[in-house]
């Protein structure tokens, strides 16, 4: 039984450790990355890896209690508005007129982004 | 001891963000920061509970959650139609709403 | 406030003929399967409230489940009032199993591209080669496209920017010829959840 529980501390403290890794470093990224387009990017890192690790390291700390039945519906919650605000964001960017600074070259990216380079 | 690891690692994000949130060239640069700001805050919430043995804080990050997620969405429905409300009688931007 | 979204709405729905007809069979039943229908799902939807309740307030003494009852009620009524004006819903034609088998799948994607943009955000040379391509999608109900562009936007490296019929357009931090092929296979995965066509 304790060896369970040892085994369970062990994997808690992994996750909480790596996902406290995944936050700086988006947040990291966040300070170095040379564009707006870019930065999405990093700040998608800490949003989708930072709180999945966190959150479910925390739901192992809590046991089988409510506790758990909250953590999980914060996660649910930030599983979906995450996405859906940062989409929000880089859509409002685009129609604004903001455009990446370099584009790699693709057979089908490459007449949309002629026709962008008019309109911005 | 976890949670303090986890607290000042968050707590170091956090600051990392606000740098760009000061720095930011573009108004975009700044709504995705205080978005991502307010992620930060909800697991620093979270985790403070936790590290203070009272996780009825998760209550508060919740509540925090929903408020960042309206907020982002408010602020960038204010810069693209500069206004909160209704945006029925507005210049004929849109026409899938008649 | 609310009354002027109220009013806008009927407004909204007059402009169509169908719409009027809506809000009238809404307002007066059609036919006696769709009351019960209607009535069944009332049910589903207090039941679901109630235990959402229980499970998130966590205290059970009469005056704090008193409110709890008080505010199930009140959604009700408000939602009630809501559905009359425009039957507006998103149905679930999800099949729950192999859903949750595709969230499964994306969990171990999102660890993947997590690492990914860890390297390059680590690496002192930063290679970033962005770009922004557009990626089909053949989902036939919203809450299927819905699921596909969030699931886009959930894995580090690509974000789906704006939505057109027929296809999204994704953006790409670092990017390779692979990206297509992974993405039209989260395509067809997403595609595979849902249910057939009824008939």
């Amino acid at each position: 039984m304790s060896n369970l529980d040892t085994l369970l501390q062990i994997l808690s403290w992994t996750l909480i450790i790596s996902g406290s890794f995944f936050v700086v470093v988006g947040a990291i990224g966040m300070l170095r990355f040379p564009d707006f387009w870019a930065r999405l990017h990093a700040a998608s890192v800490t949003e989708s890896g930072g709180v999945i690790l966190l959150l479910a390291g925390m739901c192992i700390q809590a046991g089988l209690t409510l506790i758990t039945v909250k953590l999980m519906i914060i996660g649910l919650f930030l599983f979906i508005t995450g996405p859906t605000s940062t989409h929000a964001v880089a859509n409002a960017a685009l129609v604004s007129g903001l455009r990446p600074k370099s584009l790699a070259t693709h057979p089908n990216s490459a007449e949309i982004e002629s026709e962008k380079e008019i309109d911005a | 001891m976890i949670y303090t690891i986890a607290i000042l690692a968050i707590l170091i994000a956090m600051a990392l963000v606000l740098i760009r949130l000061i720095k930011g060239p573009t108004l975009y640069d700044r709504v995705l920061a205080v978005n991502s700001f307010g992620t930060h805050t909800v697991l620093l919430i979270g985790v403070v509970g936790f590290w203070n043995g009272r996780p009825d804080f998760l209550d508060i990050a919740l509540l925090y959650a929903l408020i960042n997620f309206v907020g982002t969405i408010a602020i960038l429905k204010f810069f693209r139609y500069r206004a909160i409300g209704d945006v029925m009688w507005s210049p004929p931007q849109q026409d899938e709403e008649r | 406030m609310g009354l002027r979204i109220h009013m806008y709405r009927l407004v909204k729905c007059s402009y169509k003929s169908a719409g009027f007809k809506r809000i009238l069979r809404a307002l007066n039943w059609e036919t006696e399967a769709d009351a019960k229908v209607a009535k069944l799902r009332f049910i589903a939807y207090a039941l679901f409230l109630g235990a959402l309740w229980l499970l998130w307030s966590g205290i059970y003494k009469p005056m704090i489940i008193g409110f709890g009852a008080t505010s199930i009620c009140l959604v009700l009524l408000i939602t009630h009032r809501m559905n009359s004006v425009d039957e507006d819903r998103v149905p679930i034609e999800l099949n729950p199993i192999k859903f949750l088998g595709y969230f499964f799948w994306l969990l171990v994607e999102i660890a993947k591209s997590n690492i990914a943009v860890t390297k390059t955000i680590l690496s002192t040379s930063m290679p970033i080669r962005q770009n922004l391509f557009e990626v089909p999608y053949t989902q036939r109900t919203d809450l299927g496209q819905v699921i596909f562009a969030n699931s886009i936007t959930l894995t580090p490296g690509t974000v789906s920017v704006e939505t057109e019929t027929g296809h999204f357009l994704v953006h790409a931090v670092s990017y390779t010829a692979d990206d297509m092929d992974a993405l039209a296979d989260m395509d067809t995965r997403i595609s595979a959840t849902e249910l057939a066509v009824p008939s």
